[in-house]
């Protein structure tokens, strides 16, 4: 990797931001890193990785928690950020199996010449306790093994059933040190679960975290259920069911199980969409046969109608600024990708290529489109909004739906296997590289990315 | 590092501010736990169209019809029965992409007007269908629009408008279960189920 150093105030104030939401501690006895240090992020070269070791936490006493004994969440915690970093495809990680715990003592003073000798570029340690109301205690240390110095760290303060939390937003930290990028691990998936053979399949809305771990099940499969988005706030999911015998959209609150439907209407609604702030809501329509996009506020109302072509207009997904939506019509002939102001005026087909063109979502970055492109088989891409740059990430019989990380740098989808019907959740990142299957409990389908989590 | 925080501002707490939030945020909440299910037709005494209904299996297509309050399965003039002893076939198949009505499927549907036009008590469900090969969203809209061609078509025969219904399955329910032009051509369908 050619790192490069340079200065830049924007990545500190990045990090601070991505941290403070959750509650910091003051860790004894830090190396401290002047400003300067903190100031200086190390470029990411995208065509290669760097070795990233991280060792079993140290534990200094083994106190009992709601989570299990933090002695057992100190090697648990290494786990989870090790798998972060290696699934973000920009480290190799090391460890926690196979290389050194370091004592409480070393995690601020690290044995530098260890990790040299087994060819880690960075190193990260921590420590976790138990403090005197319960609460767990994570810090989390990154060292430049190279130049043997301190880089970042940062603590939290958690209930101890959200020690998860706390090593997703340890290794966003160090991956948004070290690339640049927006955090996204401590993020969640809305998705479908799939059983049954295909001809019976049995949908069931889930949900999980962006690792695939504290998996839920929130209906039970009587009803088929399809294409759920989070809320921006992640209090609830805005998804498709047949529960009344016919599609339509209802939005479901998580802590209450309780849904509701979205609009009151005889017509099918489906393919729901939120709006960046979680004030309105975007849905299709179809009245005799032509379906168009509405949006409606999330505390209901009258829905104003967005497009009046014939032909199926459907989908839709906001700008990051609210002000613009893409959406898929056939207006043409065949689906293609267009892009609309928020009041439905400007409408203008951006996709160009051969094929067909389905699922348009916009990243949070706002640089990007990705969609489905149909031309014989089923491949996810992006291009840019005005339809340029296209570039296909991924080859296979049928992959659709792709949704964005948080940060807009890694793209989930769903992929259908040809004869059976097999669902299951892929990421890839925007380059095509590290394509990996999420693991879910049984067949997914339909994921929705939810955004950071405060 | 310098960003640390008063040690006061747990997470806990962090979490339960942005639920708060939430609440305020979200209004249209304290709806009962479903909708109830809407009769089909307006108004009339149809017996409530649910696919899903109890006592089939949940998914057969062909599960919780005809549950009209009869015990037994009515398989006298005006069921469902009767009306696939009565008309060619029961469905309607269309091209990739297509949802146009053509001769063959003319035959097939004036005689299922004819059986309709029989017997005027009974509503007409039409199911639309797409195939796997394309995306879920616009199969949803792809499936609504063969079943309203449908629909359209027996109108213009002389069937009420209010006398049938139309529920899309997108690619939900696939009849023929290869990934092949042959299922698929099978799975392309509008499918007239009658409810007495």
């Amino acid at each position: 990797m050619t790192s490069s150093l340079r200065k830049t105030g924007r990545t500190f104030l990045r990090t601070s931001i991505a941290l403070t939401a959750m509650s910091l501690i003051t860790a004894p006895t830090l190396a401290q890193t002047t400003e300067d240090e903190v100031d200086e992020v190390v470029t990411y070269d995208v065509a290669k990785t760097r070795t990233i070791a991280v060792p079993r936490l140290a534990a200094p006493q083994s106190v009992n928690t709601a989570a299990g004994s933090t002695d057992a969440l100190s090697l648990q915690i290494a786990q989870v950020i090790a798998s972060d970093l290696e699934a973000s495809g920009v480290f190799q990680a090391i460890g926690p199996a196979g290389i050194k715990t370091p004592t409480e003592a070393e995690v601020t003073a690290p044995q530098f010449e260890y990790w040299r000798a087994r060819n880690a570029n960075q190193l990260i340690q921590g420590f976790v306790k138990v403090d005197e109301s319960g609460k767990l205690l994570i810090g989390c240390y990154l060292y430049d093994v190279g130049f043997g110095s301190a880089q970042a760290n940062a603590g939290y303060r958690v209930d101890a059933a959200d020690w998860r939390r706390a090593a997703h937003k340890c290794a966003d930290s160090i991956y948004g040190k070290l690339t640049g990028e927006m955090p996204f691990f401590d993020s969640r998936i809305a998705y479908i679960a799939e059983t049954g053979p295909k001809g019976r399949r049995v949908k069931r809305l889930a949900v999980m975290d962006s690792d695939g771990a504290n998996h839920r099940f929130l209906t039970n499969g009587q009803f088929t259920a399809l294409t759920p988005r989070w809320s921006p706030d992640y209090s609830k999911i805005l998804y498709l069911s047949y529960a009344d015998g016919n599609p339509r959209i209802y939005i479901f609150d998580e802590k209450t199980s309780v849904q509701t439907l979205v609009t009151e209407s005889r017509n099918p609604t489906f393919a729901p969409r939120w709006s960046p702030d979680g004030q309105s809501i975007l849905y299709s329509m179809a009245i005799g046969g032509n379906t168009d996009i509405y949006i409606i506020s999330a505390r209901g109302g009258t829905p104003m109608r967005l497009t009046t072509e014939p032909g199926i207009d459907v989908g839709g997904s906001f700008s990051p600024d609210g002000k613009q939506i893409v959406f898929e019509s056939d207006r043409s002939g065949s689906q293609q990708i267009y892009v609309m102001n928020r009041d439905g005026t400007g409408q203008r087909r951006v996709s160009r290529g051969s094929g067909r063109y389905a699922t348009p979502e916009w990243s949070p970055r706002g640089d990007l489109i990705a969609f489905t492109r149909i031309a014989g088989d089923f491949r996810v891409g992006t291009m840019r909004p005005d339809g340029t740059g296209e570039r296909l990430l991924t080859d296979s019989w049928q992959d659709e739906a792709p949704t964005f990380a948080p940060n807009g740098r890694v793209i989930q989808f769903f992929r259908t296997e040809k004869g059976s019907g097999e669902t299951s959740i892929w990421q890839v990142d925007l380059t095509g590289a590290n394509e990996r299957k999420l693991p879910t409990p049984v067949d997914g389908s339909d994921p929705a990315w939810g955004p950071i989590r405060p | 590092m310098t960003h640390f925080l008063p040690k006061g501002r747990a997470l806990a707490s962090a979490l339960a501010l942005s639920a708060l939030l939430l609440t305020g945020a979200c209004g249209k909440k304290k709806v009962d736990e479903l909708p109830p299910a809407p009769g089909y037709g307006e108004g009339s005494g149809v017996g409530t169209y649910d696919p899903y209904a109890q006592g089939g299996s949940a998914y057969d297509p062909n599960a919780g019809y005809n549950t009209g309050g009869t015990g037994g399965v009515d398989t006298g003039p005006g069921s469902q029965a009767d009306f696939l002893r009565s008309v060619p076939s029961d469905r309607i198949l269309f091209d990739t992409d297509r949802y146009n009505v053509d001769n063959a499927d003319m035959v097939i549907l004036q005689a299922q007007a004819q059986w309709a036009m029989r017997y005027p008590n009974t509503i007409l469900v039409i199911e639309g269908h797409a195939d796997e090969r394309g995306t879920r969203d616009y199969n949803l809209a792809l499936g609504e629009r063969r079943a309203n061609a449908a629909r359209q078509y027996l109108i213009s025969l002389g069937v009420p408008s209010n006398r049938i219904q139309t529920v899309s399955y997108g690619k939900e329910r696939p009849q023929a279960l290869g990934s092949d032009e042959g299922s698929w051509a099978q799975n392309r369908r509008a499918v007239t189920v009658t409810v007495k």
